[in-house]
């Protein structure tokens, strides 16, 4: 292997510093601000959180200067910020849940910084493409598994060993996206080629578009088995677009589209739960349907988004409470209320921020397997977060998936700092000290 | 790949586009809609009960009828009301479950904090990370009359309602009607507590919630006979002028008669009596003949000037919280019901009223004639003490002359010294008085009346009571014996004897 990122500019400390410092300053200032609107005054273990924002942010800098000092210095400042807002929302709805989350932050930081030190250069990454690929799979299908699995709220996502519980499919998720860069990188060539005729499409060969359809399958069987709707969703959109990207042939988008109308149809025919999600994005705010299960909650929604308006309430002076699931699915909509369109504008525009700062990687990436993974990554953020507040904002129905970096939720968190430590890895190129042969 | 790296940029921008669409949607363009969805009354509810509710103040500025603190419950604030049943026809409730009444909802937008003027604070409150306060509202009652008042309804066993205001201002002293009914669990958080109470109150056929004083309305009987009375002065008699003593007036057009009280003959049975003497031995027959002398519209037209509405319901009078005025009917009702005439004259068939409006009636004869709108609230202070609203007293009506103001006070002055209100007196004080026992009904206990103000040369106290089935004395009951020694009581206690 060559060496394929050439870069070896480090980021002055200045703007990397001025960033971390930003995003610090508006996370610990966010937390204070709810919980002066709470209960009036500073937060009793602030001296606590502050000082795990502060030290895990600074080891965090300090670890992204050593390995991977060329990265953009704003991926992980966005992303500490979203973080952090996340984390203020969830103190403000639960005190206990903040506990759990600031044990999460840490537990995620230190997931980035082990990523970032381990992989050293992530086209380590394209030699296990199966290994990883299986280890994807194993990871998603876990919960299937009798005895460890859990069904809660309707999907069976969860495994529980002993006292530890945590959703596989969220770090499943990012190595799916791994496997398909490496694979499809692997395999472009072969499905650029177009030999079939189907109207006005030229479609590659049945045995190269085997992979969609088993794609399509596999999504469906996570939608049948799981009924996960957001996951089913989630994974065959970034199998498409990467399969589109990796190839350059939109043919792929369009028969992606037609699979995915079709799979979404027979979910709608077949189950229940498909049609009652639909009925409820539809008519959240039917008079004699908002008082229901899974109406009232969307509707709740959006009574806190309207309530909190421009400006919004304030942390800690709205009732975010209202809303079902505040902390994990709902998180945008409680934002929404306390912080007002200002808020929520922010919020996504901070996440424009972030996937555009990861496709700008993909597009400065030299080489095929990180272009495309980082990407796959970018793709994986936009996606989820469009999945989610569309679903909580009544574009789309509702799938629960969670707000990247804001939702409370440690599999999430933990998987999501994974994420961004690649693309920090990437943006950077390989670490310095060794040289990568 | 970097042309569809472009692209999927562009997409993703796209359905973020849609977001920042919708986002802008439900909380700017749909939000007023969203907002008061029926379905969304909790979170309203909890953002009302988040702001620190200005307290309701008696006139001296320091005694609490209404104020909120912090509450360990789901909801903020807690409404308290450390009068218990004292003040509840006039401060009214704070419900979440059943909403507002009285004070607490029409000066809501200062109690709130939502009023105009509180906006400057209201924002520092924000930026300093306060709760939202509201404003206090002073108003014109007298925590010690409305004790007094208090006791001596409470001395009387049936139900009393008592009006006590100054003529010269129309300041509401004190405003108490039998029963009433403690706010506090109405106020309650717990929606169970709310409940119960409110079924209680309602079930009960005495209705506490409902203020006698003011909420509804009653034959004034022969207090009205100071309305008549002045319609006579106004109509050029005079206190001297006399009229034909018959020991019963006949009807036209019907076989019915006005008896006097308890059938007796006015003056002796003397051929003449005088309008004055007429007052002070409250003579049904004289009244009934000065009505039919009148005729129904310079009655009316002289209840008017008083605010008695042709209808009940339309308020004529303005007050700081709803109630009923009293009702005298247009004078074409009275066309071909000749005899309703004289009827009405002396306060029966379709005339009504209550205390507030009558006490305001006497004191407008006591303050020369002119009658002032009643005032329930003063002024309006922010939560740091600054007024950012004052209320002056204001003219309703001159409903006659000061020269027949005065002499009507002569007139009332010598009910009390010589007539049927010898019960009022007090030594050392001119009280101006009539008295009043209204029939309601065949076999009912007629309600006692007495209207009155004091001292009757330059009056600081205007009282209107009146008791209900008659009180103690059931059907034998008359306005003198059991709403003057009532009336009396409480002038006292406003004069501080």
């Amino acid at each position: 292997m060559s060496r394929a990122v050439v870069r070896t500019s480090r980021v002055p400390l200045g703007s990397a510093l001025g960033f971390t410092i930003t995003a610090l300053i508006l996370s610990v200032g966010a937390y204070v601000i709810a919980g002066y609107g709470k209960r009036g005054q500073l937060p009793a273990k602030f001296v606590i959180y502050a000082a795990i924002f502060a030290g895990g942010y600074a080891l965090t800098l300090i670890a992204i200067r050593r390995f991977a000092p060329a990265a953009d210095p704003a991926l992980f400042a966005t992303a500490g910020v979203l973080v952090g807002l996340g984390f203020a929302m969830i103190f403000r709805l639960s005190g206990g849940l903040a506990t759990e989350q600031a044990t999460w932050i840490v537990v995620g930081l230190a997931a980035f910084v082990v990523t970032i030190v381990v992989v050293r250069d992530h086209r380590m990454l394209d030699a296990y493409t199966y290994t990883i690929g299986l280890l994807g799979l194993i990871l998603l299908m876990l919960p299937m598994v009798p005895g460890i699995g859990r069904t809660i709220n309707g999907a069976r996502l969860w495994v529980q060993i002993g006292p530890l519980g945590f959703q596989p499919a969220e770090l499943g998720k990012v190595l799916i996206v791994i496997f398909l860069a490496s694979y499809l990188t692997q395999k472009r060539e072969l499905l650029q080629v177009a030999t079939t005729r189907l109207g006005p499409f030229r479609l590659p060969a049945p045995k190269h578009l085997a992979p969609v359809l088993f794609a399509w399958a596999g999504s469906l069987a996570i939608l049948f088995l799981q009924r996960d709707l957001g996951a089913s969703l989630l994974y065959f959109g970034i199998f498409v677009v990467m399969l589109w990207v990796a190839t350059g042939r939109a043919v792929y988008l369009v028969i992606g589209f037609a699979l995915f109308s079709l799979g979404a149809y027979l979910g709608w025919i077949l189950f229940d739960h498909v049609q009652l999600r639909v009925d409820v994005w539809l008519n959240a705010l039917d008079p004699n349907k908002v008082f229901d299960v899974g109406y009232g909650q969307l509707a709740q929604a959006q009574f806190g988004m309207a309530t909190g308006g421009l400006v919004g309430t304030g942390l800690g002076q709205g009732s975010p409470g209202l809303i079902p699931f505040a902390p994990t699915d709902f998180i945008f909509a409680a934002i929404g209320e306390e912080l007002g369109l200002l808020g929520t504008t922010a919020l996504l525009l901070l996440y424009v921020v972030l996937v555009g700062k990861g496709l700008r990687i993909a597009l400065e990436a030299r080489d095929p397997f990180g272009r495309l993974l980082a990407t796959g990554l970018s793709a994986l953020i936009g996606l989820q977060t469009f999945v989610i507040v569309g679903g909580v904002t009544r574009v789309i129905p509702l799938t629960g998936v969670t707000l990247p970096f804001v939702s409370y939720g440690g599999s999430s968190l933990v998987s999501n700092f994974i994420l961004l430590a690649l693309l920090v890895r990437i943006s950077s190129g390989p670490a310095p000290g060794r040289a990568v042969t | 790949m970097e042309r569809q790296i472009r692209r999927l940029g562009i997409g993703l921008l796209v359905l973020f586009l849609l977001l920042f669409a919708q986002v802008n949607f439900i909380q700017v363009f749909a939000a007023e809609d969203l907002e008061n969805n029926p379905a969304n009354a909790l979170r309203l509810l909890r953002a009302e009960y988040s702001v620190d509710r200005g307290e309701i103040l008696a006139a001296d500025g320091t005694t609490v009828l209404a104020s909120s603190r912090r509450s360990s419950g789901d909801l903020k604030y807690q409404r308290r009301y450390p009068q218990g049943d004292r003040f509840a026809h006039l401060t009214g409730f704070y419900s979440f479950v059943f909403g507002r009444t009285e004070l607490e909802q029409s000066f809501n937008d200062y109690l709130a904090g939502e009023a105009a003027e509180l906006l400057p604070q209201t924002l520092a409150d924000l930026v300093l990370g306060r709760d939202k306060r509201g404003a206090t509202i002073v108003t014109t009652l007298e925590p010690e009359l409305q004790e007094a008042a208090i006791q001596a309804a409470e001395a009387e066993s049936g139900d009393v309602a008592i009006a006590a205001v100054d003529p010269t201002t129309g300041n509401v002293l004190a405003l108490y009607a039998e029963p009433s009914y403690d706010p506090n669990p109405l106020a309650s958080q717990d929606p169970k507590v709310v409940r119960a109470s409110w079924d209680e109150l309602n079930e009960d056929p005495d209705k506490p919630l409902v203020s006698r004083a003011s909420d509804e309305l009653f034959p004034p009987g022969s207090t009205f006979k100071i309305v008549t009375a002045s319609a006579a002065l106004e109509n050029g008699f005079g206190p001297e002028s006399t009229w034909p003593n018959p020991r019963e007036l006949d009807l036209p057009l019907t076989d019915a008669t006005i008896q006097n009280f308890g059938g007796s003959h006015c003056s002796g049975g003397a051929a003449q009596i005088t309008l004055a003497s007429a007052l002070q031995q409250s003579c049904n027959v004289t009244f009934g003949e000065v009505g039919l002398e009148l005729g129904a519209e310079a009655l009316a037209e002289q209840a008017r000037k008083y605010g008695f509405s042709a209808e009940p319901g339309e308020d004529v009078i303005p007050f700081d919280i709803p109630w009923v005025s009293g009702v005298f009917p247009d004078a074409e009702t009275f066309v071909d019901r000749t005899p309703a005439v004289a009827i009405s004259a002396i306060g029966q068939q379709d005339v009504a009223t209550n205390v507030l409006h009558m006490a305001l009636v006497a004191g407008s004869i006591g303050n020369g004639g002119v009658m002032m709108r009643p005032r329930l609230v003063t002024e309006v202070r922010d939560s740091s003490g600054r007024v950012i609203q004052e209320f002056a007293p204001e003219d309703f009506s001159e409903p006659l002359s000061s020269g027949n103001a005065a002499a009507l006070t002569q007139m009332m002055v010598s009910v009390v010294e010589g007539g049927t209100g010898t019960a009022a007196q007090i030594p050392g004080v001119s009280v101006a008085g009539k008295t009043g026992t209204a029939q309601h009904g065949e076999g009912e206990a007629p309600h006692a009346w007495f209207v009155s103000f004091a001292p009757a040369g330059s009056p600081r106290v205007a009282v209107a009571v009146v008791v209900l089935d008659g009180g103690n004395l059931g059907s034998e009951a008359t306005g003198g014996q059991v709403a003057a020694p009532i009336a009396r009581a409480v002038i006292e206690a406003a004069l501080g004897l």
